[in-house]
Parts: C-alpha cells; sequence; structure tokens
C-alpha cells in the first residue's frame, strides 16, 4: 500500500506540468519564417499572423468577406476606387491608433518595400488617401476584382506604423489582432498573450497562444494524445484512422481552397518537344488513365477529394460541366491511337514524402494500363522548384495552397506570362479571357469568362487537377467552438478550453 | 603544457579555413535557388532580384567567400535568410540546447557502457558477458528515430509521465527541463552506450592479461582494488578519447533525434538550414561545428596526457 501511494506520490509530480488552461497550444508542421505579413511565405506563417494581425476584411468558411478592420466597402462604378470605412477606437498592440493614415503606410509599404511579397498583389493600386480619419481611398488604375481577396489576407494585415520603422520589425512583430506578440525561440515556439484592449476582445478566451513546430507528423500526433498539444495542423491521412478511434480526440477536417495536380511541360524547353507536351490527346488520355476516387480512398483515406479544375467546391466559379472526368482505359488507348503513338514514356517529378510517393505509384500503375510508361522522381522540394522554372521535368506533381478569388488559382499558372507558369502553357485566348476576369467585379459576367477559359483549358490540359487539398485539422475535446476554415487557418474567436 | 596547447591552437587555424573554404564549396552544389526557395509561393521577379542583389548572390563564389569571411573576423556570421534572426544569435541560442543535451547522453552513455564493459571483461566468456553484449548490441543497432517514437508512444502517450517533446530552458524551469531531456538522453545515450561498452570491454581485456595485473593478484590484492586502480586506469586511454570523440559528434547535431523530440539544437538548425537553402545558417552551424570538433580534440589530448604519466614528457 505504501509503494502504491509513493508511486501515485510520483506519478502526481510527473504531471503536475499541466499548463493553466487559459493557454491554447498549436503544433505546427514547420517554423515560420519571416514575422512580417509583407516579407513572409509561408502558410504556417500566415496561421500565426491570423492570432497576431487584423486585417481590413476577413472571410467566412464559404468565401464571403466580412468587415474586420474595415466596417464597409465600396467599389466606385468605374471600379477604379475602393473605399473602406474603418473600424472606431481600434488600437495596435503598442497603444497607437489605428486610422485612415496607418492603412496607407501599411498598403504604401506593401507596394513599395523592395523586398515585399505582396507587391505583385497589389499591381493596380496606383496611390492610397486618407479621405478622413476613418475613410481611405484606394486608387488604381485598372478595375481590378481580386484585390478585396488581397486584403483579406497578408496585404490586409496593418502593422503598427511606428513599429514598421523599427530594422527588427520581424522579431517583435506588431499589430492590432487579438493577441500580441511576446517572444519567438526558433524552431522551438512563437509566443503570443492576449491583448486586453483588441476591439473584440471577449470573444477571445486565451491568455496565451503558443505555436510549436513539430515536422514529424507522428510525433504531432503524440503530443495531441498525450495532452501537449491542444489542436494540430495537417494530420497524415494514415493517422485518420487513430484519431477517430481515439475518445480523447476530434478529426475537424474542411475542404481547402488549394488542389494537387500534375503540372505538364507543354512550352519549356526541349522537354516539351514530347508526345505528352505536343498533342493534348495524348494528355487527355494520360488523365483518362486516372482514377481520382483510387488515389482518395487508398492514400488519402476520403479526404482528397477529386478535383477536376481549380476552382474549390465552395467557390461559385466551380462549374459542374467541369466535374473530375471517370478513368476510361478503351478510350485513352483510343486517343493514343488517334495520336499516332503506341506507348508514352515520360517522368513525374514531386517534392518527396510518403504520400506523394503512394499518390504517384498509385498514377504510375493506372496509366500503365492505358499505355504509358511512367518512370517516377521523387525530388527534394527546393530542387524541385528549380528544375521546374528552369523546364527540366514531364511532369511535375505539385500544389497550390489556394486563394480566395479565383483569379489567384489560375491566372499565373496558365497565362504566358504567368509567374508560377512552369509549363510555359501559351494561348493568347486564355490570356485575353483571364486578363478581362481580373477587371471585372460583375459576378455573372467573370463567371462566363472563367467558364470560357475552362472551356480551353479543359481541352488542352496543361493542368490535370487530382485532388482539393483538404485541411486535417485534430484537436483534443477539450478545444470547443473550433471551426476550420477552407483557407486552412486557425481563427481563435469563440474558441475555448472545457476545464 | 601550455607552449603544447599554444602549437595545437595555431594548427588548427588553417583546418578551419580548409572547412569553410570547402563548406561554402559544397553549397554551391546543392540544387536549387536560395533565393526562390525563400520567395515560395510568390515569385515576383523584381523581388527576386533584388533578394539576389541583397544577399550577394550574383557575385562570383571566391568574392562571395571572402565578402563571407571578412564578415566572419569581424564577429560577424550574417543573418538568416528565413527568418532575419543573426546566426550568432541561432548559434548561441542553439548552443546550450545542444551542450545540455550531449552531456546528458554522454552521462547515460559512460554510466551503462563503462560499467557493462568492465564486468564483461571480468567475466569473460559468461553469461553475463553475452548478456552485457547483446544490450550494448542492441543499443547500437536500434535506431534513434524508431527508439524514440516508441518511448513517445509509451510513456508520453500511454503513461502520460513525460512530455511527448519539446524543450524548456533550466533557467526557466529546470524539473520540466530535466523531463524533457529525459528520453532524448536515453535515445541517444543507449546508442553510444554500445560502442564505449565494447572498447571498454576490449581495452580491459588487453590490461587484464598484462603481466604486472598477473603479479598484482599475485600479491594477494582485492580483485576489487585491482579491476579498479590497476587495469581500469589504463583501459581508460582509449575509452577517453573515444568519448570526447563521441562527445564532438553528439555537438554537432544529434539530427535525428533532435527533430523527434523537437528540440532545436544544431542538429535541427543545421537540417532545416540546408532544406530552405539558408546559406548564412548552414556556414556558421558548420563553421562552429568545426570549432567544437577542434576543441574536443584537443581536450582528448590533454586528457590523455593528464591520464597516461609516460606522455607527460612526451608533451
Amino acid at each position: 500500500m505504501k509503494r502504491l501511494t509513493l508511486m501515485a506520490l510520483a506519478a502526481g509530480l510527473l504531471m503536475s506540468t499541466a499548463v493553466s488552461a487559459q493557454t491554447l497550444r498549436i503544433g505546427l508542421q514547420e517554423d515560420p519564417d519571416v514575422l512580417d505579413p509583407h516579407r513572409a511565405r509561408t502558410f504556417v506563417g500566415r496561421i500565426v499572423f491570423t492570432s497576431l494581425c487584423d486585417k481590413l476584411v476577413d472571410i467566412t468558411p464559404d468565401l464571403k468577406f466580412v468587415p474586420e478592420l474595415a466596417t464597409e466597402w465600396q467599389w466606385a462604378d468605374d471600379g477604379k476606387t475602393l473605399t473602406f470605412k474603418l473600424r472606431p477606437g481600434v488600437k495596435f498592440h503598442d497603444g497607437e491608433p489605428f486610422n485612415a493614415a496607418a492603412v496607407k503606410a501599411n498598403i504604401d509599404r506593401a507596394r513599395t518595400l523592395q523586398d515585399s511579397l505582396r507587391k505583385s498583389e497589389l499591381t493596380s493600386v496606383e496611390s492610397v488617401e486618407a479621405v478622413d480619419e476613418l475613410t481611405v481611398a484606394l486608387k488604381l488604375s485598372r478595375p481590378d476584382a481580386p484585390l478585396l481577396s488581397q486584403l483579406s489576407d497578408r496585404a490586409g494585415m496593418m502593422m503598427s506604423p511606428k513599429a514598421l520603422a523599427a530594422a527588427d520589425f520581424a522579431q517583435k512583430p506588431v499589430c492590432s489582432g487579438p493577441f500580441k506578440f511576446v517572444e519567438r525561440v526558433q524552431n522551438d515556439r512563437i509566443v503570443l498573450e492576449r491583448f486586453k484592449e483588441h476591439w473584440n476582445a471577449k470573444e477571445y478566451n486565451f491568455d496565451r497562444v503558443v505555436f510549436t513546430p513539430i515536422p514529424d507528423t507522428t510525433v504531432r500526433l503524440a503530443n495531441l494524445q498525450s495532452g501537449d498539444l491542444d489542436i494540430l495542423e495537417r494530420l497524415a491521412p494514415s493517422d485518420i484512422a487513430a484519431v477517430k478511434g481515439d475518445a480523447k480526440l476530434t478529426f475537424a477536417p474542411v475542404t481547402g481552397i488549394g488542389y494537387q495536380g500534375l503540372t505538364i511541360n507543354t512550352n519549356n524547353g526541349d522537354r516539351a518537344k514530347s508526345p505528352l507536351g505536343s498533342d493534348k490527346r495524348v494528355r487527355q488520355a494520360f488523365e483518362l488513365s486516372i482514377d481520382r476516387d483510387v488515389i482518395n480512398e487508398v492514400v488519402g483515406q476520403g479526404i482528397f477529394i477529386p478535383a477536376g479544375q481549380p476552382f474549390p467546391l465552395a467557390s461559385i466559379y466551380t462549374n459542374e460541366k467541369y466535374a473530375p472526368r471517370k478513368r476510361n482505359v478503351e478510350k485513352a488507348k483510343q486517343l493514343l491511337k488517334e495520336a499516332g503513338v503506341d506507348r508514352v514514356k515520360f517522368e513525374i517529378a514531386f517534392g518527396n514524402s510518403t504520400t506523394t510517393q503512394q499518390i504517384n505509384e498509385i498514377i504510375q500503375a493506372m496509366a500503365a494500363e492505358a499505355g504509358f510508361d511512367i518512370s517516377l522522381r521523387p525530388t527534394e522540394f527546393a530542387a524541385l522548384q528549380k528544375e521546374a522554372q528552369g523546364g527540366n521535368f514531364d511532369v511535375n506533381q505539385i500544389g497550390w495552397s489556394g486563394r480566395v478569388d479565383p483569379d489567384g488559382n489560375i491566372h499565373q499558372f496558365v497565362t504566358c506570362k504567368g509567374g508560377l507558369n512552369d509549363g510555359r502553357y501559351c494561348n493568347p485566348e486564355v490570356d485575353r479571357l483571364l486578363n478581362e476576369a481580373r477587371i471585372t467585379n460583375d459576378e455573372t459576367k467573370r463567371k462566363q469568362l472563367y467558364d470560357s477559359a475552362q472551356a480551353i483549358l479543359q481541352d488542352e490540359l496543361p493542368i490535370i487537377y487530382v485532388y482539393y487539398q483538404t485541411w486535417p485539422f485534430a484537436h483534443t475535446k477539450k478545444v470547443q467552438g473550433f471551426k476550420a476554415y477552407p483557407d486552412g487557418m486557425i481563427r481563435l474567436k469563440g474558441v475555448k478550453l472545457a476545464s | 603544457m601550455l607552449r603544447y596547447i599554444g602549437r595545437r591552437l595555431l594548427i588548427a587555424i588553417p583546418t578551419l579555413l580548409i572547412v569553410s573554404v570547402l563548406v561554402f564549396a559544397l553549397q554551391q552544389l546543392l540544387p536549387g535557388d536560395p533565393v526562390l526557395t525563400m520567395a515560395g509561393e510568390e515569385r515576383d521577379p523584381a523581388v527576386l532580384e533584388f533578394l539576389r542583389e541583397k544577399y550577394r548572390l550574383n557575385d562570383p563564389v571566391p568574392i562571395q567567400y571572402v565578402v563571407w569571411l571578412g564578415e566572419v573576423l569581424r564577429g560577424n556570421l550574417g543573418i538568416s535568410l528565413r527568418t532575419d534572426i543573426p546566426v550568432l544569435e541561432l548559434v548561441l541560442s542553439k548552443l546550450p540546447v545542444t551542450i545540455e543535451l550531449a552531456i546528458l547522453a554522454m552521462i547515460v552513455a559512460l554510466l551503462i557502457g563503462i560499467p557493462a564493459g568492465i564486468i564483461s571483461a571480468v567475466k569473460k566468456g559468461t553469461t553475463v558477458d553475452y548478456a552485457a553484449n547483446v544490450v550494448a548490441l542492441s543499443g547500437l543497432s536500434i535506431p534513434n528515430f524508431w527508439l524514440g517514437i516508441m518511448l513517445i508512444m509509451l510513456v508520453s502517450v500511454r503513461w502520460q509521465l513525460l512530455p511527448a517533446s519539446g524543450y524548456v530552458p533550466p533557467t526557466e524551469d529546470l524539473w520540466l527541463n530535466i523531463k524533457t531531456m529525459i528520453m532524448p538522453a536515453i535515445v541517444l545515450g543507449t546508442g553510444l552506450a554500445g560502442s564505449l561498452m565494447r572498447h571498454t570491454r576490449s581495452a580491459m581485456l588487453g590490461v587484464l592479461r598484462s603481466d604486472y595485473i598477473r603479479t598484482a593478484k599475485a600479491k594477494g590484492l582485492l580483485s576489487r582494488a585491482v579491476i579498479l586502480k590497476h587495469a581500469l586506469r589504463n583501459a581508460l586511454i582509449p575509452i577517453v578519447t573515444l568519448s570526447t570523440l563521441l562527445f564532438g559528434e553528439l555537438l554537432a547535431g544529434a539530427v535525428l533525434t533532435e527533430q523527434i523530440f523537437t528540440i532545436p539544437g544544431f542538429g535541427k538548425l543545421v537540417v532545416d538550414a540546408v532544406f530552405n537553402r539558408d546559406y548564412a545558417v548552414v556556414q556558421g552551424v558548420v563553421l562552429c561545428t568545426a570549432v567544437g570538433f577542434i576543441a574536443m580534440n584537443l581536450l582528448a589530448d590533454v586528457l590523455y596526457v593528464l591520464v597516461n604519466p609516460r606522455l607527460r614528457h612526451a608533451a
């Protein structure tokens, strides 16, 4: 009995480290990069910013825009002025007031700072005018339909103009979000604490939020199971069953706005001069050889929702006509015959991971039945990017995290000069349609333009879309009120920990 | 002795220069483009060009090297391309973590390896010897990542006794710090204990066969005194060398173990830096690691002299 008591005591001591209920611990897949929204690039960085920095506008789970720092906004009739009314009484974490001058300082910085990665998102902005204390007008060189969605992300995050002057801003970011920056230990944690003067402070329930990067998915899950984490992002598909079977955990997936696809080298250097790169019938045959449902069931455990187009299911720009094509080996063989080829050889390159390896092995096996001899080349990601840009690939299996506005999921991938158009596909008619969609604010007209562009792209297939990226979150049952958003961000409004 | 150390330190300078040239040259062979990696999904050509200029990536490699070396000599290791944090700050913040892990792992290794080595040498050919050998070999052959994950599953998930991963500085919470370090130290330590045990065993066996041990035994000395005082002292020399070299290796970063237990040490720093093509960090870390290795080698030689009186005159 004595021994038992001692053991219980020891166990109690060991477990007494349970952090107070006021702290929320979030497991991230990697360590974020610079904590400066204008220069940052990582997905995990955006997750941290979501708690740290308020934006002009936010989105709803069905991708509609809602007020955040701006309470209302209006487009001028010619589509060349976007006017925001700002929320009164908002303060930055350093006590500076948020007003039209602050918005101007932020947007001007985002579009002029030399290493700003937001510049390309704000090309239409010619000037920013502080009309009065709480009204700001963005003057544009042309109508810009995606602009509002840019301002619902990093380009619209507001930092304290006073703090921006500091050279080490990225190490001590000052914004106006519900949580303020406390410390960062690279590769270990980013700690935020409650900002008591936040305009909506009563909706937020945590004193502290700690982000911990844990790259290994198994270990990330183990931390959740052991109670060292409360929420984790990007659960591995192979672990879904374990989470569902654990009475203490909740699986909270949401279909995202991004996709995974196969980019085909149609026009980038010598490797484009292949049957696959030069003949759309060969590409159509390749697509018909793939059964997306199999990939979803076998590798994705049901979270790799088959995709046939770049726009997310939640988007009004998605066209039912282009639902994923069903596998049809006979028709694929027929198309190859028409193209005058018997067997087609090419290579698929992909960023190396267990999941991508499995996906591409399945594609390899399925396509073989239709007449494709595919070799696989798992590549480390930085090398893959470089080779993609240089045209040293036949097919790249690569993903896109997705943007709220349809333009972000299509324009730069298939227009002749698109920055992410690795295959250098080029069709002037597609360019014309997509450029016009960019400057068309009317939803119906815009949808027609995208439909027309898709009609061409679905026939020529410079990119074969495979599945929609699901954001598989998992959290403990103690976490209440968590809602996963399609952009994969973690919004803590209304979220609390049950005691 | 001091002159000896001074001479060794002078020799270290060309070694460090060669190491830094090698690292610089090897980095150029890495596929990929640091700026492209840094820009991620966004690829504004003007921004890419600006970053190339900013980090002097357009300059010829020898010029980049000279500029870098000049900065290093002035105590500036550059800043991380990915996070903007100065490399020196990164190195200094990771170093105590890695040193702590290395020391704890070494303690585990020594506590297991040396006694096991002595016992199996003394009881050579018995069941005890075989059992010790099996334990040592399993320590050597079980992969760190597997043992790490198994420990996490059992100790943290099933029994909920220790935190699954992470790191807390001892200055912040000593008890929690120890708790987070126990499992990684065991994983690393058991891996090293195997080789320590094997070396201790063979060194002891060699010594135990020598004439003076037989004489000591014949004199009727207690066998414990013979083993610990006469035999072990002489068998220690190769063990000291091995231990310091193993320790040097630990300082270079226990990459897998740090990755699994999410310990923000050197190994994790350098692996992430390589994947992100964060050249400044890779260079800085390799340079510091090389310094560490040279220091450990020097320490090994000094300890040698201290343990072995015969070498004192030579030094």
